[in-house]
């Protein structure tokens, strides 16, 4: 086992002003499972880049793959050592098959000019049979579900003599027991001499699947531990470089009147039965898996996708919410769970995506743009928020997560809401951008408005609610309270649903 | 029969047959061979350019400048005739020639400048129109050889009606038909056809498993090229005169038929048969008002229905699709 597959010493890459790695050594065995962590900026992705040949590390860096020396490290040197990198939009072709999308690249490496469905369909078989999983061949990769794209990427990657699968976040979108599934399969790889190596941080999955991590800061390497010595905290501090407390938050919310009242809340395929109350003050956590229809609930209560029946009353009035027009004028603000595609306009200003909700404001009395009331309004919130920009005028897109998180909430809190709705708010950021949103978050509520936390995190709800609703099949199906609870006993509880 | 259900080709058909029957209810000419033939033959200039523009769309692109194209074939290919004669087989070489040497050019700013197909093809639309007015000085050619008019009248299998007038399969049907089978050919069975579709699915993965860009977009837009000038022939074949002006403004009416046959814009979609279907819908509706006495002002408006119709109801069954994807199991 102690075969060296893959070795790297004295790893430096500088880009212009930026030094993203400095002397790294990094080591992968043969048929290893070891995860590369770090926070965001850390270097992950340029170490990956250096491993497929796509970058060329600086001068003085020593690699050597299978006991042979490479001078000059190339994505063709690569590729012929039997790397092969999944990358998280998983390059697939949605219009082809699953057995095109399999076989291709194979295919064609063959220069064949007229196509042999019948070996297309014998390339993918044996590359299905190799890792156990069975995808109808002939389904559009388009039209199945994301945890099988993922496998369709996988067994591709086996069709060539793959030695080192890299895989970017591979879990970001999968259910438990879709990632489970793949687990599977990676041991499965694993018992075939295939190494793997994850990049994630979702720390928790890293410590599950992984029998080495590697964490990675400020472009160094801290340094490569067996699994078996870490935890999630002693992770976290060797991430971030220093101990983060995960302090608790107890919300104090008001006796009076519930902010939001929602009664037999239904929607066909979606959710049921749902009743709660919200109020001034609070922090309502819900939780569940992916797919559990909390986000669906998050949408219907927004106006994106409205409920069938059932009630809302926003202060004790019952209100009818149709679309996002209407929640807005009710107070309600929403921050989706998926920034980059519904929440900002990337490659716009910040002051722009910031202003966005708040438009019908910024007018003077000829109702045209008042530019000063926006400069005015933009200050307040990035000095409020500290979002941390060069300049008002640079894309988001140039933003940290972090950042960008806060630019979506500093739009939102801009509308003045009562309710805010955050879907998944710390989705992506490190562990000290976390931190500060939760901050943030608290903050908002002293003010006396009221949240929704909804996050499949259960020590992000755990750490800021007073009550915690786990969701399942679109049903509410157990509230905890977080002082008589703790959070393990949620996440075996929701574990024990799935 | 879900799966069948599931497909645009069935709706479309299903319509083809709805206005096939009403149109012959009131006019029962509609339905005769004699009828069919003879659209056959008018509507193979739209159907050969049709399945140019199914190819770029699946490959993701958009050609607007084919008519041109077109239009400088034949022209070419008129002057060369009247001046030094030739045979039929040069005057195609000499089409297709052209077409081919014009798409390339298209291609080639396409792919080496990345600018978008659209504005591409929109400026040398301009470009190849502009010439050709210029230097023809927009004289319309008349004249064209006997032999010229004989090869149209050709027809590869014939019929006697009633009234003692022999009609059938025409010549140019029968070319429209070999380009089909071509096509097809390439979509199903080539590397060549499943890189145009990977293309049009996701470029940059195309490139990734090894997929020629450069190669994938020359021959797009030359076999393009080369069916615009197989088209302008046609044209020239069945008009007997060829003008610069002849067929400018069609662009969109080929595009919309290729839409309507369940085509996407956004790139790696579309079949054959549904452009066929698209092709033959607008054929019969617009031969079938003129058969129910409609007046011809009409034509556009039904023509721009039946497509806003048609792109709905697609549209509507994927928007309820990808409702359906985010559906959590109730219990």
């Amino acid at each position: 086992m102690a075969d060296v597959f893959l070795s790297m010493k004295n790893v430096n890459k500088r880009y212009v002003g930026v030094q993203a790695l400095s002397s790294v050594d990094f080591e992968i065995e043969k048929g290893e499972i070891h995860c590369l962590v770090g926070e965001n900026g850390s270097g992950k992705s340029t170490l990956i880049k250096i491993i497929s040949g796509a970058v060329e590390p600086d001068d003085g860096a020593e690699i050597e793959i299978d006991g042979k020396p490479f001078q000059h490290f190339q994505a063709i040197d690569s590729i012929h050592k039997g790397i092969e990198v999944i990358y998280q939009d998983l390059s697939l072709f949605p219009n082809l098959t699953v057995a095109e999308n399999i076989a291709l690249s194979q295919v064609i490496a063959t220069g064949n000019r007229i196509i042999n469905y019948k070996e297309v369909q014998n390339i993918a078989k044996s590359a299905m049979a190799r890792v156990e999983v069975d995808i109808p061949l002939d389904a559009l990769v388009g039209e199945i579900a994301i945890a099988d794209q993922q496998l369709v990427a996988i067994c591709r990657a086996l069709t060539s003599d793959v030695q080192l699968l890299i895989m970017d976040e591979p879990t970001s979108s999968l259910t438990k027991k879709e990632i489970d599934a793949l687990f599977g399969v990676v041991k499965d790889m694993q018992s075939k001499g295939i190494a793997t190596l994850f990049v994630s941080h979702k720390l928790n999955e890293v410590l599950q699947i992984a029998e080495r991590v590697t964490v990675l800061r400020d472009g160094k390497v801290v340094g490569t531990f067996p699994s078996s010595e870490l935890d999630d905290e002693k992770l976290t501090m060797l991430m971030t470089g220093k101990k983060v407390e995960y302090s608790l938050y107890r919300p104090q919310a008001s006796d009076g009147q519930a902010l939001l009242e929602v009664r037999r809340l239904a929607k066909r395929g979606n959710f049921k039965a749902i009743d709660f109350e919200l109020k001034p003050g609070e922090i309502l956590g819900i939780t569940g898996l992916l797919g559990s229809g909390r986000t669906e609930l998050a949408l219907a209560l927004f106006g994106v996708s409205p409920a069938d029946s059932g009630e809302i009353l926003l202060s004790g009035r019952p209100v009818k919410i149709r679309s996002v027009q209407d929640a807005i004028r009710h107070g309600i603000g929403y921050v989706p769970e998926d920034r980059l595609v519904e929440g900002l306009v990337m490659p716009q200003a910040v002051q722009r995506n910031l202003v966005l909700t708040v438009l019908s404001q910024m007018v003077n009395q000829f109702r045209l743009i008042d530019r000063r009331r926006i400069q005015a309004t933009v200050n307040q919130w990035v000095d409020e928020l500290a979002i941390k920009v060069p300049s008002v005028d640079s894309p988001v897109q140039t933003l940290s997560g972090g950042n960008q998180q806060r630019v979506v909430l500093a739009k939102w809190i801009a509308t003045n809401p009562k309710v805010l709705i955050l879907d998944g708010p710390t989705i992506g950021i490190d562990v000290a951008a976390k931190h500060a949103i939760h901050e943030i978050i608290r903050g908002l509520v002293k003010q006396g408005i009221a949240i929704l936390l909804i996050s499949d995190e259960v020590q992000e709800v755990y750490n800021n609610c007073n009550r915690i609703i786990v969701m399942h099949k679109g049903l509410f199906i157990k509230e905890f309270e977080t002082t008589q609870t703790s959070a393990e006993a949620i996440q075996d509880f929701i574990n024990s649903t799935g | 029969m879900k799966k069948l259900l599931a497909r645009h080709e069935t709706y479309i058909f299903l319509v083809i047959v709805i206005f096939s029957i009403v149109i012959t209810a009131i006019n029962p000419s509609f339905l005769t061979l004699e009828n069919l033939f003879d659209l056959l033959k008018s509507y193979s200039f739209m159907g050969i350019l049709a399945i140019g523009v199914l190819f770029v769309l699946i490959s993701g692109g958009i050609d607007i400048s084919f008519m041109a194209t077109a239009t400088v074939a034949m022209y070419v290919v008129a002057i060369v005739l009247t001046r030094f004669g030739g045979n039929i087989l040069l005057c195609f070489v000499i089409a297709m020639s052209i077409g081919i040497v014009l798409g390339m050019i298209n291609a080639s700013i396409i792919y080496f400048f990345s600018i978008p197909s659209i504005i591409t093809t929109i400026a040398t639309m301009n470009i190849y129109y502009g010439l050709l007015t210029v230097l023809s000085g927009g004289k319309w050619i008349y004249g064209l050889p006997a032999w010229f008019r004989e090869f149209a009248e050709l027809r590869v299998f014939s019929l006697t009606n009633a009234e003692g007038i022999t009609y059938g399969i025409s010549i140019i049907t029968a070319i429209w038909f070999a380009v089909l089978v071509l096509a097809w050919f390439i979509l199903r069975y080539t590397m060549l056809g499943r890189g145009i579709y990977a293309m049009g699915g996701n470029l940059a993965s195309a490139r990734r498993v090894g997929f020629n860009l450069l190669h994938l977009h020359l021959f797009v837009y030359s076999f393009m090229g080369m069916l615009a000038g197989i088209a302008g022939m046609i044209i020239a074949l069945l008009v007997q005169t060829v003008a610069p002006n002849q067929i400018v403004g069609k662009e969109l009416d080929v595009i919309a038929a290729v839409v309507l046959g369940g085509a996407s814009l956004a790139g790696g979609i579309g079949t054959l048969l549904g452009t066929m279907l698209g092709v033959a819908l607008i054929a019969i509706l617009g031969n079938g008002l003129t058969l129910m006495h409609v007046p011809s002002f009409w034509y556009n408006v039904f023509i721009g229905l039946v497509i806003l119709i048609s792109v709905s109801v697609t549209a509507y069954r994927r928007l309820k699709r990808e409702k359906r994807m985010v559906t959590v199991e109730l219990e």
